[in-house]
């Protein structure tokens, strides 16, 4: 078997017509989820046991010439940040190393449903807090293309176990660029919805009005599919709307003629690698050749989205994380201290890394009587105009396509010691979670060191299926 | 800007123990992204409404129905303290005089 060259519809079709079996497709990836978790570090838990388990009952409706779904028997990584009943989620923390939740997120369940075989859950930067699982109580992930490079981060594990071919899709979180750096780094389609399509019940919360889920997979097409099985309202979770959920796979057979595409220049200054913006420019070219009009935009407000997303981020993080005390769940500290309040600062101490510790005291400074309005209420108006900038421009062209990250995947260690440069990594994904706007990487090249480049499409809010279109028409060219 | 006494309180606020050396090292990093963040002072944002939900929902409602995911005893399992009458036991908060 070619897993290499396996997508969800040739998988799908191999089963239906028995050229392999679903134990024979799931060892095949649980084999090679096990060489490169050696080499790659992708998985925090391979879950072997329940994978051929799901394989059996598949190849048991087979037998029994039962219909099965297209998703059904599929190979999927889940990142470990979202709950899945009765298996280790760690959420990248030493705080949740233990714990098994007794419910599945709502995302999951939806997978469930729909029969897939979860190959394992995968790494993560500690409670989805970083741009490259360096830190991840677990250790880092490393590139598939080059192993001294990152894989990105938060939902690092995710990218890397589809770009390595461990299985077929897989899902991760976006809150300020999550999804799609990794994706940029690993060289995979990596799509970031809008705030609300999908369900976050059950996925544990970062920075709630900003945090969103979604898939990657090894072509758009593979994420369109993804995205039918997981969008739409959900009572447990109450941000998300009723907005009608397209069929994704019927969205991405349009042409582009007339398409208005805009490149907002600020993402395409002085500060981003030269071999990054080139080879975004040519795609753009690509997607000109196939009857797009482009037009060069400005977007100033893009400068001061990092600001922003480093106040709303933190505040909203620190009051989230303020329900680990390690009393209904949680870390057993070594020492549980005389008081109800050493246990908590010993359980909190011990079990949140560096980073989540800085992000904590940031969230609770800017939130401080005193500084409330100057930070936090400031940034909440600073994000009104950003919304506001985004939503002009929306009126003049479809779409905006820009560099995914300013620069190819970074070397391991190389930005740890710096959280601000950590953090500018995130500036040309960031201003469309303050907005709440759709995204989707697509890779668009290779530097000469051979590491990926992407490029991002971004589209007003619910325009998920021009996005996928657009991204699909340029693959397939 | 921040000494590692302000470091300090700030980490007593948020209820984290943390080593000398991460006061340290956070008294210049926090330093560091506060120093960046003030740069929205620049943006005039007179008469600017804030934005905290960015998709318009105001004031979703559901019928008040009991719906369990999970059973008590699942989720006193998870628990890391001794557990008596399906209560979780922790440290006394009022102190005895």
């Amino acid at each position: 078997m070619d897993i290499k060259n396996l997508s969800i519809e040739s998988a799908h079709k191999g089963l239906l017509e028995k050229r392999f079996s679903c134990i024979e497709l799931t060892d095949a990836f649980l084999n090679k989820a096990g060489k490169e978790n050696e080499r790659l570090n992708i998985y925090v838990t391979i879950t072997g046991e329940e994978a051929k388990e799901q394989a059996k009952i598949v190849d048991n409706k087979i037998a029994r010439g039962e219909r099965i779904d297209l998703l059904e028997g599929i190979p999927c990584g889940i990142k470990d940040l979202m709950n899945t009943k009765g298996v280790l989620s760690t959420s990248g923390s030493k705080m949740l190393s233990n714990f098994v939740p007794p419910y599945d997120a709502t995302v999951v369940k939806k997978l469930k449903n729909s029969g897939m075989v979860m190959i394992g859950k995968t790494n993560l930067d500690e409670f989805a807090c970083g741009g490259s699982t360096e830190h991840s109580y677990f250790g880092p992930t490393r590139n598939p293309h080059n192993p001294d490079y990152t894989a990105g981060g938060s939902s690092g594990g995710s990218a890397a176990a589809v770009a390595s071919d461990t299985c077929l899709y897989s899902l991760g979180t976006d809150t300020g660029g999550s999804i799609r750096q990794p994706a940029s780094f690993c060289g995979v389609p990596g799509l970031k919805v809008t705030y609300g399509r999908i369900s976050r019940s059950g996925v544990t919360a970062m920075a709630s009005s900003l945090d969103t889920i979604g898939p990657f997979a090894k072509s758009v097409r593979d994420i369109a599919i993804v995205m039918n099985y997981i969008a739409g309202k959900d009572v447990n979770d109450s941000t998300t709307p009723n907005v009608v959920v397209p069929n994704y796979l019927q969205e991405i057979n349009q042409n582009i003629k007339g398409l208005k595409i805009g490149m907002p220049k600020e993402y395409f200054n002085n500060g981003i690698d030269k071999e990054v913006k080139k080879s975004v420019e040519v795609a753009i070219k690509v997607l000109e050749s196939q009857g797009a009009f482009v037009e060069q935009v400005s977007l100033p407000m893009t400068k001061y989205a990092i600001a922003v997303y480093y106040i709303v981020m933190p505040a909203e993080l620190s009051a989230n994380l303020a329900r680990y005390d390690s009393i209904r769940f949680g870390l057993k500290p070594e020492d549980n201290g005389e008081s109800l309040e050493d246990y908590y600062f010993n359980s909190r101490g011990e079990g949140f890394g560096e980073e989540i510790k800085r992000r904590i005291m940031i969230g609770n400074y800017v939130l401080s009587a005193g500084y409330y309005g100057a930070y936090y209420k400031k940034a909440q108006r600073v994000r009104t105009k950003i919304i506001e900038e985004f939503n002009e421009i929306f009126q003049k062209v479809d779409v905006l396509i820009a560099p995914t990250v300013p620069g190819p995947a970074f070397k391991l260690g190389e930005k740890l010691d710096d959280p601000l440069q950590m953090y500018l990594v995130d500036a040309l994904t960031v201003p469309m979670n303050i907005a709440g706007l759709p995204a989707l990487n697509v890779p668009c090249g290779i530097t000469s060191k051979g590491l990926p480049v992407g490029m991002q499409i971004i589209g007003p809010q619910f325009s998920e299926g021009k996005l996928l279109n657009i991204g699909n028409i340029y693959e397939n060219l | 800007m921040f000494s590692q006494d302000d470091i300090k309180h700030i980490a007593k606020l948020s209820r984290l123990k943390l080593s000398d050396n991460e006061a340290k090292k956070f008294s210049r990093q926090l330093s560091d992204i506060i120093k960046y963040i003030e740069q929205l002072k620049e943006v005039n944002t007179d008469g600017v409404e804030e934005t905290s939900q960015v998709t318009g929902l105001k004031n979703v409602t559901q019928s008040d129905d009991i719906k369990r995911r999970c059973d008590g005893e699942e989720l006193l399992e998870c628990s890391p303290l001794p557990k008596e009458r399906q209560q979780i036991r922790v440290k006394s908060v009022i102190k005895k005089d």
